[in-house]
């Protein structure tokens, strides 16, 4: 890759000379070197880890939830236990986890490398935002630690406005963690528009770039709401002013509305760049353009600005007039047509493709098989009749579960494993990797697929105990969990052992044709590109992508793609291999 | 009870739920359709096309203009007439017929509480098979949900405004009803039933006072003092309130009227007291007690009236 003259393609040679001896990890050292770090690439591992302790720990809430509903009463905690349980289930993983993910971790590391730029706009917002990250994420655990909160990932009032402290702490800490989207989300849409390399025009744009666009701009817009909502209950808590708790004069409907009008926004943010990622993957595991491609890009900003109108679909029984309702489910309608284009097109890129099922394309292949299901089951939840029947049911659980962790989820696993060559320049092991997707996959549908069925029958969420004829379903959703937890440990498992044993990677391995891989070394420098790529192809123009092949006569070469398959045992001295061939 | 749903839904209760059930299912099997597509096409492609050499290079596939529009029209269409369906039925659900039957519901942490018109108290809701029945909702601290799973039908109940729901019962039997808002420690406490009687059974029920049937009068008298809410506005230890005492009330005689005339408390008087409050008023008091207990069924008159009779020392009046 990257480097060859023969190619046609542009783009500058860099690494050649001294590709292995600096890299972005090795060039300075010590933790200082860390916290002080301006390099995206550095900012994205740090997320990463923050993230990934994170997704422990709120997954680890998980499985004490599964195994207290594993059979009616009682079985591991009590109920104001089991409530604190879920709630901070639910707050780490959407607020802490879902919300940053993809765009701080992949997003951080990828997008400069991938337009061409040298870091992002702000390089020192960007460290700015981890902080701010981490100061909200300390707080929630002073929250945690103060105890008391266990009012559900919504906080609805009055029930909030009636529990202990802990909750100011904990609104609090939302408020704060939301600048941190704030700052991310701006640094983004400043670095698309204005540090793209010469020739990356919009349409050469890949769409991991269009879907962190569409997700910067809600983060900008609808992070504040949730910001102030957080801060009138404050203010209402701590001062006694009367906003939404009825026994002040305020209007707990109000809350709903002020709390969805983010919190729907929020859905998109964590799925819109899942669906970049998705988008990646499809296109270099077929070696195929992506199909409609303009549709796709185009359909993510779409989703973006309707995603603002259709908060109310959370409140069809709650009391807001029929005529809201109405609104509401028909504008959710509309927005659900743009995510099945989405699904379509993935589906038609791989019409006479190059179909490579490593891992990352088995978590693209198991995100369209969940997300499909979750996409369907929302439509279900925006039938107006229909909801009244499955709204505030595990059916709702079960749905944005699919959406959230079959979606969000397996599309940043996904991009983990692609991109984690890049980023530790090792390779990881593939046979587990497989075995572990399989695991994850059966895990998931075991657990949740059980939940549409209890949901359908009458289950209503957040039930600490049940009527014994859910039992049944209840037990086999707690089996489930186990081979998904199981799935997820064995990922952990082996990225750690990737990072000290794994096989070192070459600048290209999955043979892909964006910038990140062609024109970076295997671990890359620390200003990215040793020269300015010039960009004269689109993203997935594989046909155009000599370098990728090595000169294009067509045989032979596609050393890139064999030394992907990790376990290959060559051991590839230069690791950016220059195809010595032609 | 529910045992006779499907895989899917539970036991279908009410007129409405075959509506629901019937969208319920189109939309799952549309989705299912179009899903076994889409996973189809895709396990096809990934094998069809599985790379089988390294260095292959596709040809890149012209995109559709047809195929495009295609499926971003038809699966519109779709959305739309699930949408108007859903709408129809949404708005059978939200207006209640104007002959419904109204019972009150109110919800508090933990449990709930209906009242029926005639002022008949219960903790399980009864229902008359076959007769529209509406529910006026309202909480006392925190937001809960009403839903009765088997009727399909679901609303918040919330504590600065009354909401409503209404369903009509098909079958008798009895069927959860659930809190389905989440409102602290004892959510999943806050479960009780749905009894679906026959509207005979229904009657009966409500007279007595809600399964009092068996009760000695003086003892459902009692009951209904403090369930009708007279005992805000009498007492019955001799203390004057917004109304006279009870206490010695049967059997006074020489009892003064505003208007100067004096009566004997008997049955009679009491019992027109009772139904029409404004017809005599009582000297010194405000015509404030209201009329609506003239629904009171006759066994409720007489308990009440034979509750005041234990509350007094007086002699039986002589005849009338
Ligand atoms: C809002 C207050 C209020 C409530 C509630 C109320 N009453 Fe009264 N009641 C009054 C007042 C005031 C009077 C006297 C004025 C009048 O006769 O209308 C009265 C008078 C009476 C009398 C005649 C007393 C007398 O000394 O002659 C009877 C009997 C009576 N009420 C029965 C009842 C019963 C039975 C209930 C409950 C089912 C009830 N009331 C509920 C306010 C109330
Ligand atoms: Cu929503
Ligand atoms: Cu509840």
């Amino acid at each position: 890759m990257s480097t060859d003259a023969s190619a046609a393609a542009v783009h500058a040679p860099e690494e050649g000379a001294h590709g292995e001896d600096e890299n972005y990890l090795n060039h300075e050292t010590g933790l200082w070197s860390w916290l002080t770090t301006r390099d995206h690439k550095r900012i994205g591992i740090m997320y990463c880890l923050s993230l990934a302790v994170v997704f422990f720990a709120a997954g680890m809430l998980a499985m004490a939830i599964r195994a207290e509903l594993i059979a009616p009463g009682q079985t591991v905690m009590d109920a104001d236990t089991y409530n604190q349980v879920f709630t901070m289930h639910g707050i780490m993983m959407v607020f802490l986890f879902l919300v940053p993910s993809i765009p701080a971790i992949l997003g951080n590391f990828v997008l400069p490398l991938q337009i061409g730029a040298k870091d992002v706009a702000f390089p020192r917002l960007n460290l700015a935002s981890w902080y701010v990250y981490m100061a909200g994420a300390i707080m929630t655990i002073v929250a945690l630690v103060t105890g008391g909160v266990d009012t559900g990932w919504t906080f609805y009032t009055p029930y909030s406005s009636s529990t202990g402290g802990g909750i100011l702490w904990m609104t609090a800490a939302i408020f704060v963690a939301g600048f941190a989207s704030i700052f991310t989300g701006i640094n983004f849409i400043v670095t698309i528009h204005k540090m793209r390399a010469p020739g990356m025009t919009w349409n050469r744009l890949p769409l991991f770039i269009w879907g962190l666009y569409a997700t910067s701009i809600v983060q900008v817009l609808a992070t504040p709401v949730i910001g102030i909502t957080m801060l009138l209950l404050i203010l209402e808590q701590s001062l006694g002013i009367g906003i939404f708790d009825p026994a002040l004069g305020g209007d707990p409907i109000l809350f709903q509305h002020f709390f969805w009008f983010y919190s729907h926004p929020a859905v998109y943010i964590m799925i819109l760049p899942a669906f970049g990622i998705l988008s990646e993957l499809i296109a270099t595991f077929s070696r195929q353009r992506i199909f409609g491609y303009r549709a796709i890009a185009l359909s993510s900003v779409a989703i973006s600005l309707l995603g603002f109108m259709v908060w109310g679909h959370h409140m069809f029984v709650s009391g807001q007039s029929a005529v809201s309702s109405i609104i509401f489910s028909l504008i959710t309608y509309l927005i659900g047509i743009p995510s099945g284009i989405k699904v379509f097109n993935w589906v038609a890129t791989m019409y006479k493709g190059s179909i490579w099922l490593q891992t990352p394309m088995l978590y693209a292949l198991s995100f369209l098989f969940l997300f499909t299901i979750g996409g369907f089951t929302g439509i279900m939840v925006g039938v107006l009749a229909v909801d009244v029947h499955l709204h505030d049911t595990y059916y709702v659980v079960a749905h944005f579960h699919y959406v959230m962790m079959g979606g969000s989820v397996m599309a940043l696993l996904g991009g983990m494993h692609y991109w984690w060559p890049k980023m530790t320049g090792k390779m990881y092991n593939e046979t587990l990797g497989k075995i572990a997707v399989a695991l994850i996959f059966i895990g998931f549908n075991l657990t949740f697929f059980t939940q549409f069925i209890l949901g359908a029958q009458g289950m209503p969420r957040r039930y600490y105990d049940y009527v014994e004829k859910y039992a049944p379903l209840h037990e086999l959703s707690t089996y489930g969990s186990w081979v998904l937890g199981l799935g997820l440990f064995l990922v952990l498992g082996y990225a750690i052992h990737s990072l000290y044993w794994g096989k070192k990677a070459p600048a290209n391995p999955w043979a892909a044709a964006t910038l990140e891989w062609t024109n970076v070394a295997a671990l890359p420098d620390p200003h990215n590109f040793l020269r300015t790529p010039l960009v004269t192809r689109g993203p997935y123009d594989f046909h155009l992508a000599d370098e990728v092949f090595g000169g294009g006569d067509g045989v032979g070469d596609g050393r890139a793609a064999t030394a992907g398959t990790l376990e290959a045992p060559k051991p590839a001295p230069s690791a950016p291999e220059p195809q010595e061939s032609h | 009870m529910g045992d006779s749903g499907t895989f899917w839904l539970p036991e279908q209760a009410s007129t409405i739920a075959s509506q629901v059930d019937g969208l319920f299912y189109f939309v799952t099997w549309v989705s299912a359709i179009l899903f076994v597509g889409v996973v189809a096409a895709m396990l096809y492609f990934a094998y069809r096309y599985r790379r089988t050499h390294p260095s292959e290079r596709p040809t890149p596939v012209k995109e559709s203009k047809l195929l495009e529009i295609s499926w971003i029209v038809v699966p519109t269409i779709l959305v739309l007439l699930v949408f108007n369906w859903g709408f129809k039925t949404f708005i059978e659900m939200n207006v209640a017929p104007p002959d419904a039957y109204e019972i009150r519901a109110e919800a508090k942490k933990w449990s709930w509480l209906f009242t029926y018109p005639n002022g008949t108290q219960s903790d399980t809701l009864y229902v008359p098979e076959g007769q529209p029945v509406k529910m006026t909702m309202s909480s006392q601290d925190v937001i809960h949900s009403f839903f009765i799973p088997a009727f399909r039908v679901k609303h918040d109940v919330l504590p600065n405004r009354y909401s409503s729901v209404w369903f009509e019962a098909t079958k008798t039997g009895t069927f959860d009803l659930f809190c389905t808002e989440y409102c602290g420690t004892g959510h999943s406490d806050m479960i009780t039933q749905t009894k679906v009687v026959s509207q005979s059974e229904f009657d009966e029920w409500v007279e007595s006072g809600g399964g009092a049937k068996d009760l000695p009068l003086p003892e459902l008298g009692k009951r209904l003092y403090s369930q009708q809410g007279c005992q805000a506005c009498h007492s019955i230890d001799g203390s004057s309130m917004v109304g006279p005492t009870w206490q010695n009330l049967y059997g006074k005689t020489g009892h003064e009227m505003e208007d100067g005339a004096t009566v004997t408390a008997d049955e009679n008087y009491l019992r027109e007291a009772i139904l029409e409050p404004g017809a005599q008023i009582v000297a010194g008091y405000q015509n404030v007690m209201p009329a609506s207990y003239s629904n009171l069924s006759e066994r409720q008159l007489t308990a009440l009236i034979a509750y005041m009779k234990e509350l007094s020392t007086n002699e039986a009046p002589s005849g009338d």
